[in-house]
Order: C-alpha cells, then structure tokens, then sequence
C-alpha cells in the first residue's frame, strides 16, 4: 500500500513539472505585459517610468532566464511576488483566498454526495419509472441552466422578497462581534446559497454514474444468485449492489476538483466571495503572470491531490488493488 | 438508508437559520413615515456602506493607478490642496500658498497644528520627503512627471514648502494634490510600495484605517482628530461586489447605502415609489467624454471632409437617447461643458445626413448602390473598442447604423484592454476607435494633442499634428493667468472642432444613489463627495449603533 | 448473430423507447430548425437599433420585448441559435478531430508515443478547463473563432482517451491480426474497424460537448469575454439582460431558457444514446 501511495506521489512531479511548464509559456505567450495597466494611457506615465517598472519586475531578462527563476522557486512554493501595486507574495495571496473556495467545495462535494447517490440507486433500481425521469430532469436542469441567472433569481427570491437569506457576501458587517455561535450561524448563513448552487449544479454528473454502476452491478451473476438464495430485496440491492456499485464514484469525487475549480470564477463574482476563482480571474485581467501561474499550479495541484486521494480510496476499499 | 430522510431534514436546518436571520446584532430601519417628520440636525454616529466593483490594490496612491485605490486612499490621506465644490483649488494641508510673478516659484504655507492619525505632527519635512520619493527610481510610480519638472525644493521651517521650476507651469499646483506621506513612517523604506503602510495607511485624513480582508471589504473609522473636524459618520465600509446585479440587489435590501446606478437603473428600476422613499438618486456631469478617434495617417481619414462627414452622420442624440437614456450631454470638444475652460461656441455637428454625403461626395466618395466608393474601393473599415463595456458596445452599434445609412460600412471589433493598448494602439494598428478620457479640472491637456507626443506608447496616439494648437499648449501651461489661459483653451476647441480628429461624442452623467438617512449632500459641479465629512444621519434615524 | 444491421436497430429501438430522449432529440432538432431557417420564426432584423423602443415588455409587435437599445428580442434569440450552434459545431469538431488523432496514434503505435501522449493527455487534464480557456480568450481576443478554437483544444482529452482504450483493445483482437495477413492497410483497420465501434462514445461526447460550449459561452459573456456584441449571442444577451432582471425580465429569461432548454436537450439526447449503447458494450 505505501509503494502504491509512494509511486503515485514520484508519478506526481514531471506533471507538476509539465504544468508549470505549459502554464509559463501560455503567459508569456499573450500579448499586453503586465505594465500596460499601470501605464498605458495614463497622461502622467512616462517611456522612463515603464522602463523602471520592467526592470523593477525583471521583465528585461529573456525568458528561459525568468522561467528558471520561477520553477525553482516554486520548488518551495514561493511562486514570487504579485505583479499588482501591493506587491504582496503570490503564495500569500493565494493562501488567504483558498480556504473559502475550498470550503464551498468540499461542502458541495458533500451535499454532491449525500443527495446525489441515493437519486442514482434509486433510478437505478426503478429504471425506466417516473422517479428515474423525473430526477433525471432535475439533476440534468441542474447542469443545463447558467449558473449565474440561477443564482439572481435565487437571490431575489431568498435574499430580496423573502429576506431569509444574505444576498452576496461571506459575512455580516457585524460579523467580529457576534458570538461563536452567531458566527458560525453567519457564515452558514452566507454560504448557504452558494453551496446549494454548486451543489445543484453537480448532480448530474454522480447521479448519472452512480445510476448506470448500479445497472451495470444489478445484471450481474451474484446478484442474481444473492436474489435465488432468497434474499430479501433489500438486502440485495443496498447492500450487496450497492456496495460494490459505489466504489468507482468515490474517484468521481476526486476528478471533479478541476470542474469545481473552473466554476468558482463565476460564483464568487455573482455572490462576491472572496476566493481563489475570483482572484484567478483579476490576475487575468491585469496580466499579474507570477498569481496566474501560481494559481494554475495549485489548482494543477489540487487536482492531483484529488485523484490521489480517489485512488487510495478505491484501492483501500477494494482489496483486489491492495494487494498489488 | 433511506433516502427521504435525510431530504427533510434539511428543512428543519432551513428554518432554524431562518430564524437566526433575525439575530442580527445593533441594528433597525426606521420607517419613512417617521423619517420625514424628524429633526434634520447633524449628529455623530451611524456607518455608511459604499458597493464597489473592483477591489483595491494598495493605499498609497503613488504606486497604484487604479480609482479605486485612489478613492480609498482619499478616506486616509490628505494633498497639499484639493479641488472644492466648483472644482477651483483650495488648500487643503496647506492653508495658503503664493506663486511668484514669473510663475516659477511656489511657496507653500503649511497648516500648523496637524497631526499624524498616530499623534506625530505634519511638517514640511513629510512633503520634501514626499516630493523626494517621487522622483527617487526605487519607487514604481506612474506619477513621476509631473515632479521631475521641479527644479529645486526647500523647506526652510516646518510650515513653508516652496517649489521652484525651470519654467512656468500651471499644471504644477494641481500636481500638489498628490497624498503625502508620512516620513517618519516610511523612510526606513526604500521602496515604499513594500512597506506596511501600503496595507495600514496611516495618514492626515478624515478616516483612519481599520482593517483590509482583501476582495471583501475595507473599514475605517472616523478621525477624532482631524484638522477639519471629526466627520460626522463614524464609519465607512467599502463592500467588494463584483457584480453590477448582485450590488443593486443589496442596495435594495439594505446591504449597500451607496453605489453608482447606470442608465436603465436609473430611469426605470428604481422609479417606483417604493424606491424613492427609501433613496436618493444624484445626477450630475461627470468628468469624463467619449469619443470616435481616427488614425489620422489613414488613407480614407486623412482628409478633413472624410471626418467631418462622419462628425454630421453620426447621431449624437440617438447616442445620448440609445446609451445614456438620455442622461448626459453632446460633447463638442475635450471639456466638460460648465467648466472654466470650456468653449460653448465652437463649430457644431448636428445630424445630418445628407450634408455628411455631400461632403463625401467632394472627398470623391460615389454612391454606388447605397456603398460609398472611390477608385473601385468601397469605404469600410473597423473601428476598436475595449471589451466587456456595455456602453461602449452601444455607442458602436449606433455609430455602425448611423454610418450604413450613408453608405459606410464600419465593422467592430471589440478587444480586451490590456490586449488593445499593447496591439493595437501602441503599434497604431487601428482605423478607428472608440475611447474615453477622464478630465481632470486642470484644462491642461499637452499629452494628449500636442505633436511631440505622437512617439509609440505616448497618448497622441491618433496622430494630430497642429503647429497653432502646439503653440497654444504651451502658451496654456506656461501662465497662470486664469484669462491667458482660456483664451488658449478656447481657441485650441475652435481648432479641434474644425479639424475633427476625433468626433467627440458624449459627456455622461453621473449617477449616483444614497440611502435617504444620510443628509448633507449637495450636488455641485465637483459631483457629491466633495464634503463627505460633512454628510451625517439624524439621531432618530441612525441604522447602525457603532461602538467608539 | 444478426450483426452489424441487427445491432443498429436494436440501439435504435433502444434510444426510441427511452421518452427523455426522444424529447431531448426534437428539442435539438427545432433548435436545428431555428439556426438554420432564421426567416421562418421571425420578420425581424436582430441588429435594427430603435432607440425609442428601448427596454419594451413583450407585445404584439416585440413577442419578447425589446432590449437595450430597442432590438427585437425574438430575432436576437433566433439568431442567436445560429451562433449558438456554430461556437458548439465548430469546438466539438475540433476536439473530436483532436482527440481521434492522439487517441489512434497513441493506441496503434502504442510504448514511447503513448507513453508521452498519455502524459501530456494527464496534465491537461490537471488544469482546471474554464481557467485555462479564461486565460487564453483574455490574452488573445474574445472573437467567436477563438471561443471555438479554444473551447475545442480543451476539450478533447476524454475522446483521445476513449479512441485510445478501444485502439489498444483491438490491435491486439485475432481479427485484426487476420486483417493484417490479408495485406490490410492501417488506415482501412481504422476505419472498418476502430472507427465503429467508438462511434458511440465519441456520439455521446460530441453531443455533451456541444451543450457545454453553449454553457461555456454564456460564462464567458458573464466575464465580458464571450461573443461580443452587437452580434447576438444567447450568452450576451442574457448578461446585458442580469442587471434588469427585476424590471425588464424578458430580456433574461427568455435567453436563459433558450440555453436551459438546448443544453438539456443535448444532455438528454447524451444521456439516451449512452444508454442505449450501454447494454450492448456491457455484453461483450
């Protein structure tokens, strides 16, 4: 078990390798440094003035020179300083932004989980029924509908008309004098909205495999023979079937940390969160190439992370695996 | 493993947290029957919370150029002048000041008694300082220029600053509104962008700063000790919501006391009654213009009559109407009309079709089954904007209307801006574009027409070359004399308008809106925040109780 | 037993009996409708600004109102399905071309080529695909061909993977080997036999592919990268349309529903044919 693990982990860095590779060339690629913003068409910036700031950032060197600097200092996950004004380290800026995104996450991978599984057993179970379709309406609306309408109308509904929920944000003004409790009830409160959104918007995909392994383990020999024994019913499906149907989702969990991430740019802008998905996007925008490359590597990173951890999974539960 | 359970009970979950939502802690609305009836005096207390789009890069407005930072930045620091509520300077950290009669020398009298939000007394060693780090090559600032132009600095007591230049230059006093810094804070620094006060500014001005989680919010606090009084509201908090939609939902809801509406927000969302006893909307011109520039080295633009042709075609009203909704003004020059420098009597372009056809018509244009062509080429061409501005792509779309109907093809293109500067304007690979200026109240604009600023990444980018209007420049910048200098400015609109090398398009208006229990607010030609220490909120109807 | 014709007909009956579907399939076809014969649903042109119409509910002579600058919406959101459908044709055949070739290339020549193909298919798929397609429309220009291009070459590494399991899994198949004695070309095994059978998977990709474009364009018009007006897209109108969406709502759920409905569609018809090929491939 600790050579599988080991293994994965040595298999883990030409790819980290590989990443910050294509994400460096991507940047440098595009057209606009990261001066323009500071400069460009500003009537008190002058030639002199942007020649200070190139070299200040060390954009006078050639590139193969500039990469090298990066990825050894990413080896010790100093991805540099931020091109914006504040000039703060990237890895600093990152870490402060992570947490919330990760939470949002994990909790809508949570919720993903919890509602997700028994919807595909049970259409599963009851093919072809108007349980299956209608849930498989629901889950697939779910991932039809842009995220962000879905998310106004839900904010006029629970936030304006009704008043139960905050409209944007991660907490109240008032959220340092609350109480323990009152702040955990705050950030509850605040992140409730966007966790169900998430959530609903990644239904679809568990849902839909966890219903056709369940299919697939249902025609299966030893469930048949389980049902000859004279099983009861129950048994036979939610814990013969479904026990060996639910494996191969759990690595479904770790791959759809990319699709989560990608799909924290348009919820922290709509319900302005403070996280990495929204700082993603305004390093695009002001051409900030040290917090670009920075984030696309930790999200390169975490995506890793998670099919590493799907992969231990499967291979703890399946004692087939464990014993190679 | 049932499944239904655990369905319903999340709805006990549900209206448990409903219930919370009553739990807030010091706050209530006062209901506007009420409020109407209250005495309108001033009073200490209460918090205003401000929506702003783009989050904040650091505090120390030298090494940022964003207006958001800037406008942060405003709560904490103080300038050695400011411009007032008819956008004439004042001072502001300094009383008075003389310049000499050869407009080369600025002395500086400095207020005395005012101190540091951490107790240390303002000098003029802080403003040499300032001056110092400007110009010093270690500071990354855009701003520059402007002090590079001093000859030499004195300051021979703690409350006189003088400044002197190698020629006369008007423009230098408004550049004195730069924030100074505080010495003794920052001269450990070399660098001042990496220092802690570009995180917690420590200043003069009437807030001091409290606490930044970035890409949330921002606090301050009301500066007990500021030269010019305590401000009445006692806190402000700036939200970051990058959403338009989700920020006017939390005005509504009582999220946000100010923001800035846009056109349809104005005119038709918040028009109920509902709405109007609640806030209140401003609208004043705002310091900034649109216009359509050409590349004046273009084959089809080079010619006068080709601009304007294009200057009568153009509909200005249907973009006012199409855009603004009607709130903003015809822009005839580079002024914002109202102010001193501004030229009411210069050549006019009203819309009109046929005369624009007729003067294509001499440049040599022939109709040709409704195209415009000459020498077997139709006349189109593509004309650039930024992308992701609504108004912008509006203004396009009418112009491209307004142009077919004469017979001019002109196609969009819509870039990103970072891409956009770099590409295309810099390398003066563009037909046409469609930009904006923002207008500082100094009418001083030599980077922007005079023909030695034509060089790649310098702002004459479309190319004006005027020996008059070069002459008139420096003639404007050169004296003090407010008529001098008019006469210049006006003469250099009449120019402008003549020769057309942009057809200046529209002056928007501003448009913000306030919470109703926030009085003191007077509309001026400097727009609504000019005073901001001075609006305040009436006892009875203070929402948010703030412990000192 | 009854082969090749005998198993079509059988998915064929499969994919009809399933209602989801079959609804899923009419759905996309009067989508198909709409793109293709514009004329047929409105009289209108989409790009006529009338500056006095602006922001107008919906009414005899504007079925779903006008927009901000007083275009008739209807015509916007018909046309729109024509730009709808060639931002998802046009990356959805980029990156099923891609991936076919990687795919066969990786599974016929198999050891050093697979192995560095595989790798590279590895850490594509480590980036989060919305960050790096926010990345390079940003830097390059939000035109609609580099929407397309670049939504296609993120999107290819499932079919690469699946061309590639089916390759490896034939090659070493007793008919191919006999193929091979019989002087068959590479090319022909590819296509008589490779081809075929990941014509399926490759359906379902394509069509799911198709639905997320239209997804992906829509967040992109929210970022102000996506199609750029005037030309109407749904994605654009539905973002100009968000900040009314109390007072002038026909201007954002009329597009929203016009990519809900689509994309579910698309995702049904996915579904469907998945399920209809699934019993069968299970068989084997």
């Amino acid at each position: 078990m600790l050579r599988f693990v080991a293994r994965r982990l040595l298999l883990t860095i030409p790819l980290l390798v590989g990443i910050s590779l294509i994400s460096f060339l991507m940047i440098h690629m595009a057209p606009g440094g990261p001066i323009s913003l500071t400069t460009d068409l500003n009537p008190r910036a002058t030639a002199e003035a942007r020649t200070r700031l190139e070299k200040y950032y060390g954009l006078d060197k050639p590139l193969h020179v500039q990469y090298g600097r990066w990825l050894a200092r990413m080896a010790t996950l100093d991805f540099g300083e931020s091109f914006s004004p504040d000039g703060r380290p990237v890895a600093e800026k990152i870490r402060e932004r992570i947490p919330i995104t990760l939470t949002i996450n994990i909790l809508s991978m949570g919720l993903i989980f919890l509602v997700a599984i028994p919807i595909g057993i049970y259409s599963a179970v009851r093919q072809g029924s108007l349980f299956d379709r209608v849930s498989t309406v629901f889950v697939f609306t779910g991932f039809s509908i842009p995220t962000f309408w879905l998310a106004l109308l839900l904010m006029i509904l629970f936030g304006v008309k009704l008043g139960w929920l905050p409209i944007s944000g991660i907490g109240s003004l008032e959220y340092q004098s609350l109480t323990v409790m009152g702040k955990i009830a705050d950030r509850a409160r605040h992140l409730l909205l966007p966790v169900l959104l998430a959530g609903f918007t990644g239904l679809a995909g568990m849902s839909r495999y966890m219903r056709s392994n369940m299919l697939e383990v249902i025609r299966q020999d030893y469930i048949a023979s389980a049902r000859a024994k004279g099983l009861p019913e129950r048994r036979v499906i939610y814990i013969h079937a479904m026990r060996n149907a639910i494996l191969p989702v759990i690595t479904i969990l770790g791959l759809s940390v990319p699709e989560l991430l990608g799909g924290s740019v348009i919820f922290e802008t709509i319900f302005a969160i403070p996280g990495m998905g929204q700082l993603f996007y305004q390093g695009v925008m002001a051409r900030d190439y040290p917090l670009i490359m920075g984030i696309l590597t930790i999200g390169a990173f975490l995506t890793l992370l998670g099919n590493l951890l799907a992969d231990v999974g499967y291979a703890l539960a399946d004692p087939r695996i464990r014993q190679g | 493993m049932r499944r239904t359970p655990r369905r319903i009970a999340a709805l006990p979950a549900l209206v448990l947290l409903a219930v919370l939502a009553g739990c807030g802690g010091g706050k209530k609305e006062t209901p506007p029957e009420i409020a109407a009836a209250v005495p309108d005096v001033p009073a200490y207390g209460d918090m205003i919370v401000e929506g702003s789009i783009g989050g904040i890069s650091g505090f120390l407005s030298a090494v940022t150029s964003d207006a958001a930072s800037h406008e942060a930045a405003g709560y904490v620091f103080n300038g050695l002048v400011r411009y007032d509520k008819d956008l004439k300077l004042e001072g502001e950290l300094a009383k008075s000041w003389e310049v000499s009669p050869d407009g080369r020398k600025i002395t500086f009298h400095l207020r005395k008694g005012v101190k540091w939000q951490d107790g240390a007394p303002f000098t003029s060693e802080d403003v040499m300082f300032t001056y110092r780090r400007m110009i010093d090559p270690r500071t990354p600032t855009a701003y520059a220029e402007d002090f590079k132009q001093v000859r030499r600095a004195s300051a021979p007591d703690p409350y006189t600053f003088i400044v002197e230049y190698a020629r006369s230059f008007a423009p230098a006093l408004a550049s004195w509104g730069m924030h100074v810094l505080p010495k003794h804070l920052l001269e450990k620094y070399p660098d001042i962008s990496k220092s802690p006060l570009n995180k917690k500014p420590v200043g003069t001005g009437p807030y001091r700063f409290v606490e930044w989680k970035t890409g949330e919010k921002v606090v301050y606090d009301a500066n007990p000790g500021y030269f010019e009084g305590k401000p009445y509201i006692a806190r402000v908090i700036t939200r970051i919501i990058p959403d338009q939609a989700t920020m006017f939902l939390e005005l509504k809801s009582g999220g946000v006391d100010i923001m800035t509406l846009t056109p349809p927000q104005y005119t038709r969302q918040t028009d109920t009654p509902d709405f109007r006893t609640s806030f209140n909307k401003y609208k004043y011109l705002a310091s900034a213009y649109t216009y359509l520039g050409f590349r004046l080295s273009h084959p089809f633009f080079k010619d006068r009559r080709v601009r304007q042709a294009i200057a009568f075609a153009a509909d200005k009203k249907a973009l006012i109407d199409g855009v603004l909704l009607g709130l903003g003004q015809e822009a005839t020059g580079p002024y914002k009309p109202g102010t001193w420098a501004y030229n009411p009597n210069v050549r006019k372009y009203p819309h009109d079709p046929a005369r624009a056809k007729a003067l294509l018509a001499e440049a040599g244009w022939k109709e040709n089954n409704g195209t415009l062509v000459r020498d077997g080429r139709p006349f189109e061409f593509t004309v650039l904007t930024n992308a992701g501005n609504e108004a912008r792509a509006k203004t396009a779309a009418i112009l491209q209307q307004n142009l077919a109907e004469i017979g001019i093809t002109m196609k969009i293109r819509t870039v990103e801006w970072a891409a956009f500067i770099n590409q295309f304007i810099d390398k003066r690979d563009f037909d046409a574009v469609i930009l904006g200026w923002s207008l500082t109240p100094d009418p001083d604009q030599y980077d922007i027409w005079h023909s030695s600023k034509t060089g790649p990444k310098e702002l004459n980018f479309v190319g004006f070359v005027n020996p008059e209007v070069d002459t008139l420049l420096e003639e404007g910048r050169s004296t003090f004399d407010i008529e001098k200098r008019k006469k210049a400015y006006f003469r250099i609109q009449e120019i402008l308008a003549e020769e057309q090398p942009y057809v200046f398009l529209y002056v928007p208006d501003a448009l913000p809106v306030v919470q109703k229990r926030f009085h003191g607010i007077h509309p001026a030609p400097a727009g609504i925040s000019y005073n901001f220490p001075k609006w305040y909120v009436p006892k009875a109807l203070q929402k948010y109780r703030i412990q000192p | 037993m009854s082969g090749n014709a005998g198993i079509r007909r059988d998915f064929a009956r499969r994919l009809l009996r399933n209602r989801l579907t079959v609804a899923g399939g009419l759905v996309i076809a009067l989508f198909f409708l709409v793109a293709a014969f514009p004329a047929l649903f409105t009289s209108q042109n989409p790009d006529r600004i009338d500056v006095a119409t602006i922001l107008q509910p919906p009414s005899a002579a504007h079925p779903l109102g006008t927009d901000d600058l007083g275009r008739d919406v209807l015509s916007r959101v018909v046309y729109g399905a024509r730009v709808s459908m060639k931002v998802g044709f046009v990356a959805v055949g980029i990156a099923t071309s891609v991936g076919l070739v990687i795919g066969l290339l990786s599974g016929f020549y198999g050891r050093r080529v697979d192995a560095v193909l595989m790798r590279f298919v590895d850490i594509m798929l480590c980036f989060p695909t919305f960050f790096l397609i926010l990345s390079v429309i940003a830097f390059l220009s939000p035109s609609i061909v580099n929407i397309m291009v670049v939504i296609g070459l993120t999107g290819w590494m499932g079919v690469a993977r699946l061309v590639r399991a089916e390759t490896l899994s034939l090659k070493e198949r007793d008919f191919v080997a006999a193929a091979r004695a019989q002087g068959a070309g590479t090319l022909r095994i590819i296509f008589r036999h490779v081809l075929p059978n990941t014509l399926a998977p490759i359906l379902v990709a394509a069509t799911l592919g198709v639905a997320g474009a239209i997804l992906t364009e829509s967040a992109l018009s929210f970022l102000g990268i996506g199609v750029q007006p005037p030309t109407p897209s749904w994605g654009n109108i539905l973002t100009v349309g968000k900040n009314y969406i109390e007072f002038a709502w026909w201007l954002s759920l009329f597009p929203g529903l016009a990519i809900l409905i689509t994309v579910l569609g698309y995702n049904l018809l996915g579904e469907g044919i998945r399920d209809a090929a699934d019993p069968r491939l299970k068989g084997r």
